[in-house]
Parts: C-alpha cells; structure tokens; sequence
C-alpha cells in the first residue's frame, strides 16, 4: 500500500512538533511532554495486551514500578552508568514479566484481570514494606543522576530539555518496535486471539505462547517506561506499582482508542493536559476531569484517535484495513 | 491416515460418545452420517482434542495424538473446518489466510496464498472485505481455503452445508470435489444426499455409536439405515 500524502502528512506532523517543541516551549511545559511521552509508552505497552491481544492487565503498573526501582538500586548499588540502570531495568522488568506471565496467561477475560491485579497487589506490597531494600513508603531517592554520555554528545540529565530527548529516543525505540510488531505475523496472531483463542489453535498456533510473548514484550517495555518515570522523579516509590496506576493506563487507552497504536499516546497527551489546564483554577480538579472524560467517552466510543482516524477513512470511502 | 479406536467422550455426565472407531485411509473421502445431536461434531471435535476424549485411542500418520494439544495435531497436518461461524471477523479475507498459513511439507504442491485464490476466484475479490461482513456461503469458502493454506495431510470438515442455500451447496461441492484427489477428507454431514455425492464410503452414527458402516453404494441402497438413522 502506497502511504497517501495525507497519512505522511499526519505521521510527520506530530514528529516534528515533537522535535521543534523543546526550542518553543518553555520549561514547565517541556516536562510535562516529558511525562505524556513517558506516560504514553506505558500505555501502548499495555495496549498491546489490552486492544491487540484481549487481555486487561491490571498488574501492568506492577512491572512498570519495578523497571524503576531496578534501575533506582542499579544506580545506587551499581556503577553510575545510566546504560547499566536501563540494562538492569530492562533484564528485571523482562524476567518478571516472564514468571508473572506464566501464571496468567492461562487464563482470559475477568480471571485475566484478576490474575494480573494480584500479582500487582503482591509487587506493590514488597516495594512498600521492605524498607531495608525499597525505603518502604518513602520511595527509593537520593541516588546522583549518572551522565549522559551518548558517542557524539555529552548531555545532562539535570537539562530539562536533554531529558526530554532522552525520554523521546526512547519511547520512539519502544514504540518502533511496537509498530514493528503489530504488524507482522506475530501481530496478526494477537489480533486473532483477540477474537478468538478456541479459532486459533485450529490454526496451528499455541495460544498460551503466543500470549506470554505478548506479556513479555508488553512488561519490559513497561518496565522501561519506568526508568524513564523514576528518573524524571528522581525517586522510584511504591505508588507506581500501585493497581490505580495501571487504571490509568486503562483510562489513557480507552480515551486515545485501543484499536489503534497511537491511541493511548494520545489519550496520555489529553488526560495530562486536561489535569494541568483544570488545577490550574480549580482544586476540584477531579470533578471536571471526570466530567469531561465522561463525555469525551461517550462522544468517541473507539477513543479520540480511533474514531477520528475511522471517520477519515469513512470520508476516503473505503474501510480502513 | 487416520485411525480411530474405541473413542469415549463425556460432556460433563452425559456419555456423548461410547466407542467410536473408523478409520480414513489416504487418498480417500469418509463420511460421517447422522441426526443432529448424534455425535457428528463430537467425533471431530474428539479426534482433534478439542473435547480431551475420556478413552481411546487416536492414531494419525502413525503418531499417537490422543490428549495432544490442538495446536500441535494440527501442526501435524490435522486441519478441522469447525461447524458455525468459522473464521475472524475483525481481519481480512487475505489477513484470515496468512494466520494460518503453514509451511507445506516436502513433496506437497503446496496451498499458497496464490494457489487458493486461483481455486477460489471469489476470494480473491473479497480479499480486503473483513471476514465479518462476508455472507455465510463466503465464509465457508473462507474455512475451508484457510483450512487449505495450513497445508494439511488430512482435513475434518464439519457439517460444511449447514444453513448455507442450495446453490451455494452446490458450488461447495465443486471446491470439494476439487480437493478430494489430494487430501483425504473425513467430512461430517447431515445432508445425507450431499455427502454421498462426494464420498467414497461412509459411517453412520446415532447417539455417540456407529450403527452402520459402508460402501457410497451399500448407503445409498440400504432403506433401512437411511430410514432409521437419518433423515432423507
């Protein structure tokens, strides 16, 4: 298929907002597309569980805590090295997810869910009461941000504005990879799981492999989504583990549209946008942000992203593949 | 090819098959006649594993498949055509054929992509259309081709007329007819005129036992079975 010079057009525009906006923007703002872009790799991560494979994981905040704290202990423990942070988080995140997965992907639907809320449950309780090891309620901070030392350029977490390119190479890595995956064989096989797993073994295909490859993928790039959070907090604390943060996952992919990759990126756009705009007049902020998530919903069931991109199909009068 | 011994399936209590044993040999298409409810859709869905039979035995190609995964008997070359609605709704025809594409085994003329639309010129129109919104004849087309892609030794196919209309039925044995000479087909079917049209033998089961088994020629001049077991 031949990319019209609409659809290159809507693929360029966000990536060069995304690289201008730093030179634009000021401070305030630059971190708060620091935390959309954070926000929003966690959210396709779990997305990829949630539209393209049918399985609601509610222990997803779970894993993306732990990648923080792995790194968190890797920099306090460990050489200073931001790389062996990643290489830790990313090792941790994946070999958690592995065991985790293994247990959960036996089953789909509500027990899913279930599954994975109390694993999340099981990881939040650890990082809150082993204060030896975690700081306990306290989080784990006071760790000196290691260099930034790319091969052709010297950077400094510190900068804002270096943190902000950071954060966006890699969530584009994160989400290359997603693309990369969707729309191969193996992202077919989780479309067809999504309908119907009985469907699938006539195909020859080991459903529960399948899935726990999805898992494992999903949960290390949580787990790196993480990192990311923990650094740009300077602390990793056991709230990120906690099974509300994984709703707002859920909320973030249901507001973008869980049919479309992007989607959850820009429902994390929204939501962050929308809670900065309203506590900026209001301390109610929850009743307004609630309110118009509530419309929102009900005026884009297939999420903002999703049903502005079937709406442009429907004018283009052919059915999006 | 395929052989099956003394086969036993419960559904929870009830004793849905009590022993069924038939053997479908290379080269060959066998039906499996009888009522609705009589243990057709049962037997397959035993053979494959999809229901794990409580006893019994089944053998295909020589391996002992009983209590095997699906996904590996069907690696195996055992592909089932299930009866109802058999395919993804959300992908494409073309998406619907490349999940299940299978790599042909040596000296097969293998099922390709390329090779099913030629069989299948209707597909090949309809290859963007979503699998949910092709008619009911379409979608059987689209089972049985994607059933063909996986590149199977030998296919089940289950009831493949149920509530398609004639003319439809019609063309469905054409494509059968097309595949028989190069996978053997065990192919369950209540339309006792249809099957016959297209098998070389067949059995007839009623309340989880074979009562009959025979020649297309003995089936078709024995009133007594047809009468009895069927409803022709």
């Amino acid at each position: 298929m031949k990319p019209r010079a609409g659809t290159l057009f809507a693929a360029a525009a966000p990536a060069a907002f995304l690289l201008a906006a730093p030179f634009f923007l000021s401070t305030y703002w630059v971190m708060i597309l620091t935390e959309i872009l954070t926000m929003s790799l966690f959210a396709m991560s779990f997305n990829l569980l949630f539209g393209y494979t049918g399985l609601l994981s509610f222990g997803q905040a779970g894993i993306f805590g732990a990648g923080g704290y792995f790194a968190v202990l890797s920099l306090i423990h460990g050489p200073s090295s931001l790389w062996a942070a990643f290489a830790a988080a990313l090792l941790g995140s994946a070999f958690l997810s592995m065991i985790i997965g293994w247990f959960c992907v036996r089953r789909d639907e509500i027990y899913f869910a279930i599954l994975t809320l109390g694993f999340g449950m099981m990881l939040f309780t650890v990082a809150h009461n082993w204060r030896s090891l975690t700081g306990g309620s306290d989080g784990l901070g006071g760790f000196t941000l290691p260099p930034l030392d790319l091969l052709f350029w010297r950077g400094s977490l510190a900068d804002p504005r270096h943190f902000y390119f950071l954060v966006l190479g890699v969530v584009f890595l994160g989400a290359l990879l997603l693309y990369r995956m969707v729309h191969s064989p193996f992202g077919l096989l989780l479309r067809s799981i999504r309908e119907n797993t009985q469907r699938l073994s006539f195909v020859g295909a080991d459903v529960r492999a399948v899935r726990l490859c999805a898992f494992v993928v999903a949960g290390t790039l949580a787990g790196l989504a993480g990192v990311l959070f923990a650094l740009f907090n300077r602390i990793a604390s056991p709230e990120m583990l906690h099974w509300s943060f994984s709703g707002k996952a859920v909320l973030m992919t249901i507001l973008g549209g869980s049919g479309v990759l992007f989607g959850p990126a820009v429902g994390a756009a929204i939501f962050y946008v929308l809670e900065h705009v309203i506590t900026a007049h209001t301390t109610n902020w929850m009743v307004f942000l609630g309110a118009i998530l509530v419309v929102l919903v009900l005026a884009f069931p297939r999420g903002v992203l999703g049903s502005l991109l079937h709406l442009a199909a429907r004018r283009r009068g052919r059915p999006r593949p | 090819m395929l052989s099956v011994r003394d086969l036993h399936v419960y559904y929870g209590d009830s004793h849905a098959l009590q022993g069924v044993t038939l053997e479908v040999g290379s080269g060959e298409i066998v039906c499996l006649l009888g009522r609705n409810g009589a243990g057709k859709s049962t037997t397959l869905r035993g053979i494959l594993g999809v229901v794990p039979p409580r006893s019994g035995r089944v053998v295909f190609n020589g391996v002992a498949i009983t209590g095997r995964p699906v996904y590996e008997s069907v690696r195996r070359g055992l592909a089932l055509v299930p009866e109802d609605r058999r395919i993804f709704a959300g992908l494409t025809v073309q998406e619907n054929l490349e999940v299940a594409s299978l790599p042909a085994r040596p000296g097969q003329n293998a099922w390709t992509l390329e090779r099913v639309y030629e069989a299948f010129p209707l597909l090949a129109r309809l290859k963007h259309r979503k699998g949910g919104n092709l008619s009911g004849g379409e979608q059987q087309m689209l089972a049985i081709a994607r059933a063909l892609v996986g590149n199977p030794l030998l296919l089940l196919l289950d009831e493949p007329c149920e509530g398609l209309a004639p003319v439809i039925v019609e063309e469905l044995g054409r494509v059968i007819a097309g595949i028989k000479h190069e996978i053997p087909i065990l192919l369950s079917e209540q339309n006792a005129r249809f099957a016959l049209s297209l098998a070389d033998r067949g059995y007839v089961i009623d309340k989880g036992v074979i009562r009959f088994e025979g020649t297309r020629r003995e089936l078709l001049e024995n009133r007594e079975v047809q009468s009895r077991y069927l409803s022709v």
